[in-house]
């Protein structure tokens, strides 16, 4: 075990050095002059994390965009990374996937959600209940991978099942299923395992914008006759429009990115490529990095209009404050 | 508001309440009854819901302690047998975690690396993260406003467009070392302060001004304010913004791949773990256990600090 040490060693001086810096800042921010303190209390404390930004953000952002415009030898070709995108076969099916996923995981996850947010409102055992489903986010992308190959697990006809959904499939007297080799369906079974992780971020977050409509509105609703359908479409969903704003943008941004789901379970073969992980093959693994910037590209402008949504919400925001 | 109740409800209130008043205790009553009714399904679908999201994640608990024969092989069946015929085993875990066990799978220095990643970069992301949303919450610049939101905007950017460049940038212009863990710590960090400060700010700004005009006026600096009373009241966002970060780099595996080298000197247990389970091989009964290692350390944390969690999702989550 002496490795431990080792590496315990360098994680002591990594702190070292870091509480130096942090130090050398403040010591700096209380011997500076009057006349120019809050100027230096700015820089000093906004310093470290604006470099650290521009170098690891914006830096890269603005060379990955230059670099969508070269070949695999570093030449500029003008459109051609974009041109192979949008022809080629295999990367069109790239930004099919992409396209299906971005619309169905931020769907489906929002609406399950909602209605177990809706379901568990003050039920017995809430708590726990909310555990179950939340769980799923504590756990990697890649621990989930492992684990829903376990229910897809396909064995051939005529042989006990070792999947739970084969298994119940061969109970129903129905062929047992390739779930991640069919395409194009095996894409399907990969967004599952999203909306599976991303449902109990949905939950919580609509679960306390529910606790928070008031109570004199559903009430009033209520005695109005509204049955439960109505109080919910016409009261409950109002009430909330901003938490369902912030969850599907966050899940949308989320699901654009998506890479290790489809990486560990099939590494994106079989039809089942999106962008993110398209962008990693082929920059890293084929040798092309032009077109893996190219599709970096797209995704960006893919993200772009939610952002750009998002901020001027913010500045109104502060604007009122 | 004051609607007259549905007659009908409200006869059957009183006949269950004879003696009070029917115009103050219909409603009550009435609510109680309809929230019993409707609930009683609406638990049941709750409840069906809680077990489908369980069941994967309980076949692969079941599944790391049974023996390899039962797993893969000609005389294997499904997780589930192992209740029927009742057959668990430590030794999955022994074989992963020890390298006398197995060569392919010795997941201990990997776990020690996840750890080494992890702390550092939760505790640079939250002091830089936390100066810069201070700065930007109390401090007086031009600019400011925009500076932020530009900040937030930095949110967007995939972290696919920032990897060639950085890794150009680390290997090339800085010189970093491949294969170790100053890399990672400084991508790492570099990824979580855009979200980090976003988070933050929404919590220090809403800090009473008095609290720091007092300690001004009592002169104290900066430095001191931000030492002494922002950080102490600000503990509840810095929990919950520590498990994000703690859970987001535990469970990261694309910055690990492209930085990381793939050593087992550096490499987190996320890495090896997308190795051994995209190599199907005759070792693959391992990999259940290998992943139930990789999630525990996630899961504790999850599971003892969740209420920090939950209250900074809504922090973060609700304003933004």
């Amino acid at each position: 075990m002496e490795f431990i040490g080792e590496k315990l060693l360098q994680v002591v001086i990594a702190l070292a050095i870091f509480a130096a810096v942090i130090g050398l800042i403040m010591l700096l921010v209380d011997r500076a002059p009057k006349s120019v303190k809050d100027k230096v209390t700015v820089a000093g404390f906004l310093a470290p994390a604006a470099i650290l930004m521009l170098v690891g953000l914006v830096y890269p952002a603005i060379r990955t965009s230059m670099l969508a415009f070269t070949d695999a030898s570093g030449n500029g070709n003008g459109f051609d990374n974009f041109v192979w995108m949008f022809t080629q076969p295999e990367a069109l099916t790239t930004l099919r996937n992409t396209v299906i996923w971005t619309v169905l995981v931020p769907l489906l996850s929002t609406s399950f959600g909602l209605a177990y947010a809706v379901f568990i409102d003050k039920a017995r055992g809430e708590r726990v209940l909310k555990s179950l489903v939340f769980m799923p986010m504590a756990i990697s992308f890649v621990g989930a991978g492992i684990i829903w190959k376990l229910v897809y697990d396909y064995r051939g006809p005529n042989i006990e099942q070792t999947g739970v959904i084969n298994f119940f499939r061969d109970a129903l007297g129905m062929d047992p299923k390739q779930f991640l080799l069919d395409a194009p369906e095996n894409t399907i079974f990969l967004i599952i395992v999203m909306v599976w992780i991303q449902t109990g971020f949905a939950m919580v977050i609509l679960s306390a914008a529910i606790k928070g409509v008031p109570v004199e509105l559903i009430e009033a609703a209520r005695l109005d006759g509204a049955n439960a359908w109505q109080q919910f479409r016409n009261v409950t969903v109002p009430g909330i429009r901003g938490a369902l704003v912030v969850v599907l943008t966050t899940i949308t941004i989320a699901t654009l990115k998506v890479f290790d789901i489809v990486r560990t379970m099939t590494a994106g073969n079989y039809d089942t490529s999106v962008v993110a992980n398209e962008m990693y093959t082929q920059a890293f693994r084929a040798g092309e990095p032009g077109r893996g910037a190219a599709l970096a590209l797209i995704l960006f402008l893919m993200v772009l209009p939610i952002v750009v949504y998002n901020a001027r919400v913010l500045r109104k925001q502060r604007e009122i404050h | 508001m004051t609607a007259t109740p549905a007659p009908k409800e409200a006869s059957k209130a009183t006949r269950q309440r004879p003696g009070s008043d029917p115009t103050e205790d219909a409603q009550p009553i009435m609510r109680r009854v309809k929230t019993k009714l409707t609930s009683k399904w609406a638990t049941a679908a709750a409840i069906i819901i809680a077990v489908v999201w369980s069941v994967p994640t309980f076949g692969l608990f079941v599944t790391s302690f049974r023996p390899a024969a039962k797993q893969v092989g000609p005389r294997s069946n499904g997780w589930w047998n192992a209740f029927v015929d009742w057959d668990f085993t430590f030794k999955n875990y022994a074989d992963v975690l020890t390298p006398a066990g197995s060569q392919s799978a010795n997941l201990s220095q990997y776990f020690v690396n996840s750890i080494a990643i992890v702390i550092p970069v939760t505790i640079f992301v939250l002091v830089l993260a936390s100066m810069a949303a201070y700065v930007f919450a109390w401090g007086k610049f031009k600019g400011r406003d925009a500076l932020f939101i530009f900040v937030f905007a930095l949110q967007i950017i995939p972290l696919q467009m920032a990897l060639i460049p950085l890794l150009q940038f680390f290997t090339q212009t800085l010189q970093l070392p491949a294969g170790s863990y100053a890399q990672l710590w400084i991508a790492h960090t570099m990824f979580g302060l855009p979200l980090g400060i976003f988070l933050l700010h929404n919590f220090i700004s809403e800090i009473p001004g008095e609290v720091i005009e007092a300690a001004r006026v009592d002169g104290a600096g900066h430095s001191t304010i931000f030492w002494r009373i922002i950080l102490p009241l600000s503990v509840p966002a810095l929990a919950s913004l520590a498990i994000f970060q703690f859970l987001w780099v535990w469970n990261d595996l694309l910055v690990a791949l492209v930085f990381s080298g793939g050593t087992a000197d550096v490499a987190p247990i996320t890495q090896r773990l997308a190795e051994i389970s995209g190599t199907r091989g005759a070792r693959d009964y391992l990999n259940p256990a290998a992943a139930f290692v990789s999630i525990i350390v996630p899961l504790l944390v999850f599971f003892g600090l969740q209420r920090y969690f939950v209250r900074g999702l809504l922090s973060g989550g609700l304003k933004g």
